[in-house]
Formats: C-alpha cells, structure tokens, sequence
C-alpha cells in the first residue's frame, strides 16, 4: 500500500517550491510586505481544490457537508484574500500620479 | 495515494501546472508597487484556473453542496474585503488565516471519512500526512484567532502565563503522537478527533503567552502555517499544485517571521516562548523619572517646520491609532510646497504587521517613493534638519546602540538622534512597549510634543499656513 515512489515525488516539489518561493519573496519590498501577506493568504486558499475533490466524490451526507464547509472556508481565504489585496495595490502611488 | 483518478486526467494536469506558474510569476511581480496590482490579478487568475481545471476534471457527484460553500464564502469574503479598516488589515488577515487552517483541517477529516467508508485499508503514508494536514490546520485555526482577540482587545494582550504550561504543551505533543500512531495502526475517527482536540488546544496554548506587540511575528508565522497546512492537504490528495502553492506561502511567511524577529533583536524562541516585556515593565515602573524634557507647543514645533530644509517623518503605531495619517500627509503637503524636502522612514516592527505602516500611508494618499526603509534612510537622518517621531518610540532608543544592559540593546533602530532637532510627539513621558526609558526624550536637541498626535498635527498645520 506504501507509495514511496509518488511521496518522493511529491517531496520533490515540495522541496522545490519552497526554494523558488525564498528567491521571489526575498525580493519583494517591505512597503509591499501587508500585500504580500494578505494576497499569500489568498493563495493558500488554493486548498480550495481539497475542498472540491472531497466535497465532490463524497458518498455520504456527513462528506458531503464537510466539503462544502471546507469549499466555503477556503473561498472565504480566496475571494476576500484577493480583492483585499486589490484594494491595498491600488492605493500604493508614486509622487505626481493621480 | 488517491492519484489515480487525477492521473489520467491529462488537462487538468496542465491547467494545472499552468496556475502554478501563475503563481510564481504573480509573486514575482509583488517584487515592485508598479506591477504588484497586476501580479496580484495573476494569482487570482491561477487560482480561477485551478478551480475551473478541478471541477470539469473529475465527476463531481453532488453540486448543490458545493455551490452553496462557494455562494456564502464568496459573499462573506468579499463583505469583508470591502468593509475592513486599513489599520484593522493584521485582525482580517489573521482571521483568514484561521480559515485557511480550518479548511485544512476539514478536508483531511472528509478525506479519512471517504477512505474508511472505501474499507478502511488506509497506507501509512496518507495517515501521516491526514494527521499533519489536520495537526497544522487545528493549531492554525484557534492560534490565529486569539491571535486576533488579542489584536482587537478581546483577549488581554499582555503575556498570559500558565504556570506549568511547558508540562501541559509537552503532555499534548506526545498525546498527538500517541493519536498519529493510533490512526496508522488502526484507522479511526476517535484517533483523529483526539488529534484535532489536541491541535486545537496548542494553537491556543501557544498565541495566548505571546504578548500583544509580538502578535506581527505571530501572524507572518501563522501565515506560513496556513501555507503549510495547504501543502500537507496537497501530501494528502496527491495533488502537486496545491503543494506547489502552499509551499509559496509557507515559505514567503517563514521569511516575514525571520525578518519581524531580526528586526526587534530577537530569536523566533524568545517570541514563542512569551512572557518579553514583564519582568521589564515592573522593573522600569519602580524607578522614578526625574530628568528634565523640553517641552514645546504647536506653534514652536510650526516654526522650526516651516523654517527647516528637510523633514523625516518617524510614524509609529500611534499614528495609526490617533487616526493620524491624513494630518500628517496634509502637513506634509504643506511642507513640500514650501520647498522642504520630505520623507518618511519606516522601520520593520512600525505598525502592528510588517509593511502595515506603508499601507496606512498609501492610504493617506503619500506616494510610496517617499516611504522609506530602515536601510535608505538610517544614513540621511545626520544631514536632516528636524525628525518628528509620531506615535513611535523603541525603534528609536538610542540606548539600543550603546547600553548593553538594555532590553532592547541590539535591536536595529532608526538614528533619529542624528538629526539636527527632533519633535517628539506623544501623549505623555510613558516607556514603549519594552518598559524602558526613551534615552532620545533627554537629548538637549530633543522637544517632546504632548497631546493626541492628530490634535498635534492639526494644530501645527494652522500654525503653518498662518506664518
């Protein structure tokens, strides 16, 4: 039943990711770090697909509400962690722009 | 591993690679305030993709379920989004966060419910990563939340100690490993809840000793645990993409953590551990302040502004709570058009999450160019003719550089020493958040402005105009 093969694999990008992750946000600015916070937090909504593979291939009724609480907390993260992070980007202006 | 069905399922394998890239190029472009609002659409256009990519990719049984989830968090999330007050944005997303860590948590109990109803065969892998999805989730959920009663005065800020916290923190650990091993010898849900309960009380057990100033770093390390939690749900589904991104956001609050602890001189164990501040403040409050200040008033702090070449501006939280930022701005304004140089240094901890301060000024309507950081703009404080420090005060002790007694000694702080004059405006001679004295207020070049800092700057704006 052990997989080793597919959890090395998936240990692979994990590792990988958390390397690619560093060098981006290193580089983001501290003026920018609130965003960065908030639109991160967004993306970790992405469990949202969690939520709609156990919500959908649930056979029962208890899997079935777990799922969609999962689905509605991950869009919670999701659509408030983006337009929270819009609403944040749009104020940032440099001098003289209107 | 449950990657069966996704296997096969070619385009949605490459829709999902493709959000992937989104992600990491919408990161990327975070890295500049001129891209950053685009970079931010990419994200949530990845997420678009992966979502669309999941749902036409696999036989989803029952939808009405599903659309009533998407329907009333969609709506929640966007009232909230809307409504939020920008020196509130640390309670939004420390909420959020919670969620992010709940929905975690939820999924690994429908995956392992879904799994012992399949026969209850379940391999060792997927137990461990069930257990870390839902062990990561529960401590984020309940942590990020008293993280945010304490940011919003529901839970008392200052450090709650229990008195054999270490014992019970050390008892719940192995509690949660004795469970783990209970699910992967013998599938149950008795283990998992036991391994929920255990999750749920530590993230309590370990924000609830933090004291309030800290709650910053608590919330980048929340942050990167939402992200975690997410990756270890990607372990428990097979699903890469989720792995991908929760590794991005694992990683990107592992690094505001590291930059929040360097800024305040300490170790990410000190911030955990609780308890700074205490011994501290009581030690500081028995010793009587006898030194003298110079204390001015508006229309003296008007003059040596109106008369002065360049001006930095030191905001602190104080600002944010005095709701000052406009006046500040409006002064500035004023300023600028006198020909005076002006700018704003910000340090790291300014504000109760890192970058908030930028935040509550772009709000202001202050051009994100004149905002600058620790490091730009330490050297220009000795060629400046007048610092007001608004609202801040142990970011800039300098006690810090040279009193190795000191609480703070070794914290990088802003060399508003350096500067020609300082106006200090502050409601009144109390020490910061670290129970120490403000060696700056004794300085002969000092003048301490006393009042509510929007008072302050209102006053000296019509001070200004009428010279």
């Amino acid at each position: 039943m052990f997989d080793a093969e597919a959890l090395i694999i998936a240990l692979t990008v994990f590792v990988l990711a958390i390397f690619i992750g560093y060098e981006v946000i290193t580089k983001v600015p501290p003026t920018l770090h609130t965003p960065l916070m908030s639109g991160s937090n967004a993306i970790s909504g992405i469990v949202i697909v969690g939520a709609l593979l156990v919500a959908g291939r649930a056979d029962g009724i208890t899997g079935q509400i777990l799922g969609a609480i999962a689905v509605g907390l991950a869009m919670i993260n999701v659509v408030g962690g983006f337009m929270v992070t819009d609403r944040m980007l749009k104020m940032f202006k440099r001098s003289g722009q209107k | 591993m449950s990657t069966d069905a996704l296997v096969h399922l070619n385009i949605t394998n490459v829709a999902y690679i493709i959000a992937a890239i989104l992600f990491i190029v919408g990161l990327k472009q975070l890295g500049s305030p001129a891209t950053a609002r685009n970079g931010n659409r990419m994200s949530s256009l990845a997420m678009l993709i992966a979502v669309v990519a999941t749902i036409v990719g696999n036989d989803i049984a029952s939808w009405e379920w599903i659309i009533g989830g998407i329907i009333v968090g969609s709506t929640i999330g966007a009232i909230s989004a809307r409504k939020i007050e920008m020196t509130s944005m640390p309670q939004l997303v420390a909420v959020f966060n919670g969620f992010g860590g709940a929905a975690s948590a939820v999924i690994a109990a429908g995956e392992l419910i879904r799994l012992i109803d399949d026969g209850g065969v379940i391999a060792e892998d997927v137990s461990i990563t069930i257990m870390a999805s839902v062990i990561v989730g529960g401590v984020t959920l309940t942590g990020s939340f008293i993280a945010f009663g304490k940011l919003q005065g529901l839970v008392p800020t200052r450090p709650l100690l229990l008195p054999i916290r270490n014992v019970i923190n050390v008892a719940l650990l192995i509690g949660m490993i004795a469970a783990t091993v209970w699910l992967i010898v013998d599938p149950s849900i008795t283990a998992f809840l036991i391994a929920a309960g255990i999750a749920l009380a530590l993230g309590i057990l370990v924000v609830i000793p933090i004291g309030g100033a800290d709650m910053p770093v608590v919330i980048a390390l929340l942050n990167s645990y939402s992200g975690i939690a997410g990756a270890a749900t990607g372990f428990v589904l097979g699903n890469n993409m989720l792995i991908i991104a929760g590794s991005l956001v694992g990683a990107s609050g592992l690094i505001l953590t590291r930059i929040m602890t360097k800024a305040m001189n300490r170790s990410l164990a000190n911030v955990m551990l609780g308890g700074f501040g205490v011994e501290d403040g009581a030690a500081a409050g028995g010793e009587e302040e006898t030194r003298p200040v110079i204390s001015i008033q508006a229309d003296d702090a008007a003059t040596m502004l109106a008369y002065a070449q360049s001006v930095i501006f030191v905001p602190g939280y104080g600002l944010a709570v005095a709701q000052a930022q406009h006046q500040v701005r409006e002064l500035a304004d004023l300023l600028k058009d006198k020909g005076i140089s002006v700018r704003y240094a910000i340090h790291p901890v300014a504000g109760r999450m890192p970058g908030h301060m930028n935040v509550l000024l772009a709000e202001a309507n202050v051009p994100y160019d004149e905002l600058k950081d620790l490091d730009e703009i330490n050297n220009e404080f000795q060629r400046t003719d007048v610092a007001v420090v608004i609202g801040a005060n142990d970011v800039t002790n300098p006690s810090a550089r040279t009193d190795k007694a000191s609480p703070i000694y070794g914290m990088p702080i802003l060399n508003v020493d350096q500067a020609n004059s300082v106006i200090m405006m502050k409601r009144s001679m109390s020490s910061g958040f670290a129970g120490v004295q403000n060696e700056l207020f004794f300085l002969s070049k000092t003048m301490m402005l006393f009042g509510d800092a929007k008072d302050s700057v209102e006053k000296i704006i019509a001070e200004v105009k009428d010279l």
